[in-house]
């Protein structure tokens, strides 16, 4: 028989493309200097990945809908939204529980807010997927219409619910203000915010690296269609990874509400500018480019909006627009068929 | 004589507003190698996808072991145990190679022995193993597609011109697998632009022409024939390889 003689040389190695997490490091130690204050510096770190995680939770499960059958769902801030008020009733009906002094018993308030949250954003996302998004696969135009209009007519569902005014969503007794390390003051509520967001990011990880179901998602943001040609229903993958992404946009948005301890009817939409920033920039159906660009949405905009307020708004899309110059498919593209 | 495995009868496809499919006629007799030959853009490809389901055929009927398959969703479709090499080839980048067989072993986990033959055929495979296939040479992504389809029992396997593009010895480790593949039972329908391929692995030949079936025989009656070669195929094969 003969040996393919393409088949001799060195193995190539696997490696992760590291540039971009160098970049992210650059960033917090050009960060460092710029600021001139370690203590400062310290607490707008811990800010800017507590946010980033937090935009990661709400981003990820955008960016594998889009991966994954094309769908683009300006509607995901409903989730969001959801996840928040839901947050904000529970919070309420747990408050005994959450105004204790024992960290027990706020965990009894805490729990049962984040799993409200993610199951109704779930149920919600469900019957969105069914309703909505299903009528209008393949189509762009449609998608973005019908996606906008479900997402303003759900604003207004939540208005007639919860009402048009601000509501509080306080955190839980032992989880508010911050200890101080040295003079470093570093808020609880943000390791939580980072426990939470690792958590989620491990879990995702372990899915799509380790199990089948995890593969087939993978390979089918590459390649759909052979995925379906190996005897796949990928349409049935895509529901469960939409209502899966719903509810970590619940989940994202309940903590988001108790971050800023408060919610108002925007929440979901104001979000979205950052998770289409970070998925345009992490690379379209990449879950560790959806990581790193959170955590750089969120470091950058920490980091400017104490150095340069005026300036924090327009710094998120100042950095999409670089990241784009050097890499028009993002940070980690997906080689999609 | 027993009924073919797949037989395809007056099957029209549009793509779009293209008519290009236009009343296809064949049969592939179970356990044979058929060759689907023909000029570039005479419709294979398409002849292939339409059995698939991934384009859906506008008319005509699709059997394949006794059932009417042409209305079928895809998935469907190839759960019945048909397997697809695309002229494209299909790798999923990402992925190891590994992963990629995993994938493609539908029923159960890997089977050791199945691997084993392979690995035989194909020892690049084993060295990449757990390395993203996107690193993979033209050649290998090649022998990876066809691992694919041999790493579990199919009854069908279509497979569009795997040596497009390769390199003679990567060809002829490619026609050893191949004819290993078809001492299995396997039935397989094979586009190939490439004549010494077709001829070492058809059994029974078919050439299409603007979306229709213009010639069904024996390979190596065609093989043998030098005029009708060139009245059916022109200059686009490489008949002289
Ligand atoms: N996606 C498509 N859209 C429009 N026309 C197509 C498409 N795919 C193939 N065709 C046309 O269909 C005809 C047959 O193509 P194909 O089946 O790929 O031919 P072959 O595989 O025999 O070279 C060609 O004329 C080609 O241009
Ligand atoms: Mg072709």
């Amino acid at each position: 028989m003969t040996q393919p003689s393409d088949d001799q040389g060195p193995l190539p190695q696997a490696r992760i493309d590291t540039i971009p997490l160098l970049i992210l490091a650059g960033v917090v130690i050009v960060a460092f200097f710029l600021i001139g204050s370690a203590s400062t510096w310290v607490t707008l770190t811990i800010a800017g990945v507590a946010m980033g995680l937090l935009i990661f939770i709400m981003a990820s499960g955008l960016t594998l809908v889009f991966g994954l059958m094309d769908v683009m769902n300006f509607a995901h801030g409903l989730f969001i939204a959801i996840g928040a008020y839901v947050g904000v009733s529970t919070m309420k009906a747990f408050s005994s529980a959450a105004g204790s002094e024992s960290f027990l018993e706020n965990l009894g308030a805490l729990a049962p807010t984040l799993l409200g949250a993610v199951v109704v954003a779930g149920l919600i996302g469900a019957f969105f997927e069914r309703v909505i998004i299903r009528p209008v696969y393949g189509q762009h135009l449609k998608q973005i219409l019908i996606t906008t209009g479900g997402m303003i007519v759900a604003e207004q569902l939540i208005h007639v619910i919860w009402g048009p005014d601000l509501l509080p969503l306080p955190r839980p007794e032992t989880l508010r203000g911050s200890f101080l390390v040295g003079d470093v003051a570093i808020e609880k509520f943000r390791l939580v915010a980072v426990v939470v967001g690792l958590s989620v990011f491990a879990a995702m990880m372990l899915v799509l690296n380790r199990t089948k179901i995890g593969l087939l998602i993978r390979a089918g943001v590459e390649n759909k269609e052979m995925v379906e040609a190996m005897g796949y229903r990928v349409r049935r993958l895509f529901v469960w990874v939409f209502i899966v992404g719903s509810a970590l946009a619940g989940l994202g948005g309940a903590l988001w509400g108790m971050y800023q301890e408060n919610v108002t009817v925007h929440i979901g939409a104001q979000m979205m500018v950052l998770i289409f920033i970070v998925i345009i920039i992490g690379g379209l159906g990449s879950v560790g480019g959806c990581f790193v660009g959170a955590l750089l949405v969120g470091l950058v905009a920490n980091y400017v909006g104490y150095l340069s307020p005026k300036v924090a708004l327009g710094s998120n899309i100042l950095l999409m627009m670089i990241v784009l110059f050097w890499r028009p498919q993002g940070l980690y593209p997906v080689n999609r068929q | 004589m027993p009924e073919p495995l797949l037989t395809l009868a007056g099957v029209h496809t549009h793509i779009g507003q293209y008519h290009i499919l236009q009343g296809v006629d064949l049969a592939v007799p179970r356990g044979e190698l058929t060759m689907l030959l023909g000029r570039n853009g005479a419709g294979k490809t398409t002849a292939l996808r339409t059995i698939l389901g991934l384009w859906k055929a506008s008319s005509g009927s699709i059997r394949f072991d006794q059932a009417e398959i042409a209305a079928r969703e895809t998935p469907d479709i190839a759960s019945m145990g048909i397997a697809y090499v695309p002229e494209t080839m299909g790798i999923f980048a990402g992925l190891s190679v590994k992963d990629n067989l995993v994938l493609a072993a539908r029923e159960s986990a890997l089977d050791e022995a199945r691997l084993e033959n392979v690995f035989r055929f194909f020892p690049a495979l084993r060295k990449f193993w757990f390395l993203p296939a996107g690193l993979l040479s033209g050649g290998q992504k090649q022998m990876l597609s066809i691992s694919r389809a041999m790493i579990e029992p199919r009854k069908l396997v279509l497979i569009d011109e795997p040596t497009k593009g390769l390199a003679p010895a990567i060809i002829n480790n490619l026609i050893e697998a191949l004819k290993e593949l078809k001492q299995t039972d396997t039935t397989i329908l094979m586009v190939e632009q490439n004549f010494h391929a077709a001829r070492s692995l058809g059994d029974g030949v078919a050439v299409m022409d603007s979306g229709r079936i213009v010639h069904t025989g024996r390979m190596a009656d065609l093989a043998a024939d030098e005029a009708l070669q060139t009245r059916l195929l022109g200059l686009s094969l490489d008949v002289h390889q």
